[in-house]
């Protein structure tokens, strides 16, 4: 009786999100064959993937761009697994928590920068140790970023989705039996990481496999990352897909869009290479486990675990600390360590420009977290009472805006709107915001969600509580700190987007990340690291607020604090 | 009958045709345009990536309503072709009324693009700014030719540019400067990896291969035409050639290109340049002004010329704020808003009037200005050379990509 009301909103809500989204699409793939009659292309060709096709070492930045999003996503999804899988329950876990969760608050070009300052040949680490260890008085000339095989691009990408796949993970954990489970296999002789391996990998990564794929699709479509560290040389295609789209040659709008066409099917090629892999890795988690090898001695790989882990903490620490030392430099010679001079003059400048867009970035960024808390609710409310986890077909399509490169549907979307007669306005960016916040808070929620033992509701309804009673007294507090971190990560999601906020707002709606990245264009460090501390500091408040909130309202409930 | 019906048919289209112009804002009837600008809001999209820049505009912005009660809101974007994409979308979404475009900061390729389009506002509105009396229109051919295309009025002068070079005279003496691109290239043969210019297509980028193009074409007026298919290859073959050697020369080895000139002005203070060029011939003296640079930095040309042109700003067609944008573009174009934009203090850039025709106590003002210690006085800066074409910069650019776009 339930079942059509319930396909009934979830193909009310797959209209409204992905509505958007495929015409995004649709304004993207038609100018793709050669339908665009703003710039009298009424005709459907191929001409444009010839002319793409005919773009000197176009497979080289195709092939650059897929193998450094696959092995971000391999590096990353190994370094939080091992580490997990080594130290999940142990004190050092708990303390690399709190350090780690706030790193996701730093938004990508920020940390692009700070790695950037770091190791480039005239950055802080050399001149840490020049010229007195090196002999270097002048830099080297050293390609160092922009190396030809995106090494840097893939330590930046790294560093930065580590976290994020950290805080899904932490998220979906207290849904397992992690300590019944390590006691088990330590009882039976199993080193921590193969008995983690063995006995709570694969229901864990069934959990978080969804991000990983987001982590995926992001880290082989990135723009602003590659743009910093990524080869230039050519670039990655997202990046040239980009360059096109901006070309004053309006006419390259077709070719761009071939690309961003084209750029859809290199994330499906990915997703295809990240489907063998899956399948790789059970057979030999498979191997593993009937080998019945204990893997007693896991102390080598669970520092290095260890090692990665805080690897990528420190970096993305030290090279924010560098950039504001730079807010406050004089002039800041090589191989000087320190600036000569230290002046508050760019804040002072700075500051005054900042609240205004400060100011809009949390009006859009809490709206639209929240609306987009308040569907996920909703959502998993209708489908998870009844229908389990085969509902999750219903909603797949509130994936796309993270399954679907942003620059393959925004200029489409762009144009939409506009024929809609919308202004471009505080409400028509909220709602493209939400667009791209929604899934991502569906994600953090969902598997935390679905892993709830359904048995506190089923006792709570045998005491004859309604169901809605049971979702505000029972579920909602269960994934209190589900729900917040699910909150903080669309702040931040928000926080961070520059495409949507500037096309569709049409520039009038100024936020820190537009500004940010609009002065980035300048060079001028110093500003840089103002607004690279401010766009970070935004979102950490909010991850601040997500792991302390559980501690200060369940003070008197010892097992609700995590 | 028939003369009376046509009387009245004439009534009416004559009545329709003073609607319509009483609808149009004309620049011809300034009275006009400064009554119904008031109360506007302009959305001025302009370049944001120089703090000094948007601080000049944040200036004029409150000039601007304190005068006349327009509000100015500076639209800052990174590149400009993010404008024309905006208009561009407007048009193909039909929106040919209330675009949220009102005044752009353009020149060379953008206003090419936008002009061809059809998406700018009106011929002919720049040259009835009140202020346009005062513009060096006769001596400064880029006023009225944006990179060889006419502008028609279609887009009003800004600001002066001029290709110049920079470097820091405690690190190189000022005997060894390079004096044109053949003397620049031995400089980096004695001097490997300490020049480079910025990746095509930027914009400072492009205008270097631009410069070594006109210093070595056979014959420079081929380049004033759109590119003769036919002899590319060769008119470009030199340009080419001078590239060839001068790459494996450039900082690190030409495998990777800084960002633009502002990286490269970056890359002066760290040490890892000895040369940065821009056109703003007050780049250094304000980067100084604000401790980017050294104070040790000083400007250089070359005495056979360099690239110089101009900078504008245009009103799109389909603009909201008409009358507000014209009413801005000619408060820009004041002696008063122009000094203070020379002013390297400020902004440094140069301006596009001509003292000459200036009031005494503006003119005096101009004189007075103190360019900073880094910049060249006007008479200095050497002949400017005229830009090329579009169709050059676009072709030179693939070319350029396909010759050097994987060099690794």
């Amino acid at each position: 009786m339930a079942q059509p009301t319930r396909l009934g909103g979830n193909a009310l809500l797959a209209f409204v999100l992905g509505l958007p989204i495929l015409a995004g699409l649709a304004g993207t793939i038609l100018p793709a064959f050669g339908y665009l009659p703003a710039l009298g292309g009424l005709r459907v060709t191929l001409a444009h993937f010839a002319e793409l096709a005919g773009q000197p070492h176009i497979l080289r930045s195709v092939l650059t761009g897929l193998a450094a999003g696959l092995l971000t996503t391999v590096a990353a999804t190994a370094v939080v697994g091992t580490f997990v899988a080594g130290f999940a329950g142990t004190p050092l876990f708990a303390r690399i928590q709190h350090l780690v969760s706030p790193l996701l608050a730093v938004p990508h070009a920020a940390a692009a920068f700070a790695l950037a300052f770091l190791v480039a040949p005239s950055g802080f680490l050399l001149r840490l140790i020049s010229p007195e260890v090196t002999g270097f008085t002048r830099p080297p000339d050293w390609l160092l970023p922009n190396d030809p095989f995106a090494l840097t691009m893939i330590a930046g990408l790294i560093a930065k989705e580590v976290p994020f796949l950290f805080l899904v993970t932490l998220a979906a954990l207290p849904q397992l039996a992690v300590t019944r489970a390590s006691r088990l296999a330590a009882a039976l002789g199993y080193g921590r990481v193969a008995g983690f391996a063995i006995c709570l990998w694969p229901a864990l990564y069934r959990q978080i496999r969804l991000p990983v794929f987001a982590v995926l699709v992001y880290s082989v479509s990135v723009v602003d990352v590659a743009m910093i560290l990524g080869p230039k040389l050519p670039p990655t295609l997202p990046v040239r897909v980009t360059q096109w789209a901006g070309d004053d040659d309006l006419g390259a709008r077709f070719l761009a869009s071939a690309g961003a066409f084209l750029q859809l099917g290199i994330v499906v090629a990915a997703m295809a290479s990240w489907i063998v892999l899956e399948r790789v890795g059970k057979a030999v988690l498979a191997r593993l486990t009937f080998s019945g090898r204990r893997f007693a001695r896991d102390g080598a790989l669970r520092a290095a675990g260890a090692l990665a882990m805080s690897t990528c903490t420190v970096t993305i620490f030290a090279g924010l600390s560098v950039l504001s030392i730079w807010s406050v430099a004089g002039l800041w010679p090589f191989p000087d360590a320190l600036p000569g001079s230290l002046t508050p003059n760019t804040w002072m400048r700075t500051l005054p420009q900042l609240w205004a867009p400060l100011g809009t970035t949390v009006a859009l960024a809490l709206s639209a977290s929240s609306l987009a808390l308040v569907f996920t609710i909703l959502l998993l409310y209708r489908n998870g009472i009844a229908g389990g986890r085969k509902n999750a077909a219903g909603y797949r399509l509130l994936y796309l805006p993270l399954l679907v490169p942003e620059i393959s549907f925004v200029f489409g979307l762009q144009v939409l709107m506009l024929s809609a007669g919308l202004t471009p306005g505080f409400a028509s960016v909220l709602a493209v915001h939400f667009v791209f916040v929604l899934p991502y808070v569906l994600l953090s929620l969902s598997a935390p969600w679905r892993a709830v033992d359904p048995r506190f509701e089923k006792i709570a309804a045998g005491f004859g509580k309604p169901a809605l009673e049971i979702l505000f007294t029972v579920r909602l507090p269960l994934l209190f700190r589900a729900c917040l971190t699910a909150l903080a990560v669309g702040f931040a999601v928000s926080v961070s987007l520059y495409l949507p906020t500037l096309l569709i707002g049409s520039g009038r709606l100024t936020t820190i990340t537009t500004e940010a990245v609009a002065l980035s264009s300048g060079g001028d460090r110093r500003v840089i690291g103002i607004y690279a501390l401010v766009q970070g500091l935004l979102p950490f408040l909010a991850f601040l607020v997500a792991s302390l909130g559980p501690q200060l309202l369940f003070r008197n409930r010892r097992a609700m604090r995590t | 009958m028939i003369r009376r019906a046509g009387k009245i048919i004439a009534a009416a289209l004559l009545a329709l045709g003073l609607a319509g112009k009483a609808s149009a804002t004309d620049a011809g009837n300034w009275e006009a345009v400064v009554a119904e600008a008031r109360g506007q809001t302009v959305y001025f999209n302009a370049w944001g990536g120089s703090e000094n820049v948007n601080a000049y505009i944040r200036w004029a912005g409150e000039e601007m309503k304190a005068r006349y009660g327009v509000t100015v809101v500076h639209v800052k974007l990174d590149d400009t072709a993010k404008a024309t994409a905006t208009v561009l979308a407007e048009k193909s979404a039909g929106k040919d009324e209330g675009g949220s475009v009102d005044l752009v900061w353009v020149n060379g390729e953008n206003f090419a693009a936008m002009k061809r389009e059809g998406l700018l506002y009106a011929p002919g509105w720049a040259t009835k700014l009140p202020n346009w009396r005062y513009v060096d229109h006769e001596n400064t051919p880029t006023v009225l030719t944006d990179f060889t295309i006419p502008t028609d009025g279609l887009e009003s002068p800004w600001g002066g540019a001029k290709l110049v070079f920079f470097y820091d005279s405690a690190r190189m003496k000022a005997s060894e400067l390079p004096d044109s691109a053949a003397d620049l290239l031995e400089w980096a043969a004695a001097n490997p990896g300490r020049f480079s210019y910025p990746q095509p297509p930027d914009f400072t980028g492009s205008s270097f291969l631009k410069q070594v193009l006109i210093e070595l074409v056979d014959d420079r007026a081929k380049l004033q035409k759109p590119v003769d298919e036919k002899t590319f290859a060769t008119d470009a073959a030199p340009l080419f050639a001078y590239l060839d050697k001068l790459t494996p020369l450039l900082w690190r080895k030409g495998k990777a290109y800084p960002q633009n000139y502002a990286d490269m002005k970056q890359k002066l203070a760290d040490g890892e340049l000895d040369i940065f060029f821009a056109f703003n011939p007050a780049e250094a003296s304000s980067a100084i002004a604000n401790g980017e640079l050294p104070e040790t930095v000083r400007s250089f040309v070359f005495s056979g010329g360099t690239l110089g042109n101009t900078h504008f700003v245009a009103i799109p067609y389909n603009a909201t704020a008409k009358a507000g944008a014209l009413l801005l573009a000619d408060f820009l174009l004041s002696p008063e808003a122009q000094l203070r934009k020379q002013d390297p203090n400020i902004w440094g850039d140069p301006t596009v009037l001509s003292p000459a025709k200036l009031p005494e106590a503006d003119r005096s003002g101009f004189e007075r200005l103190d360019l900073g210690i880094a910049t060249l006085h006007p008479d200095e800066l050497g002949p400017a050379l005229d830009e090329p074409h579009p169709d050059w910069m676009t072709r030179i650019e693939t070319e350029w990509i396909r010759r050097y776009g994987a060099a690794n």
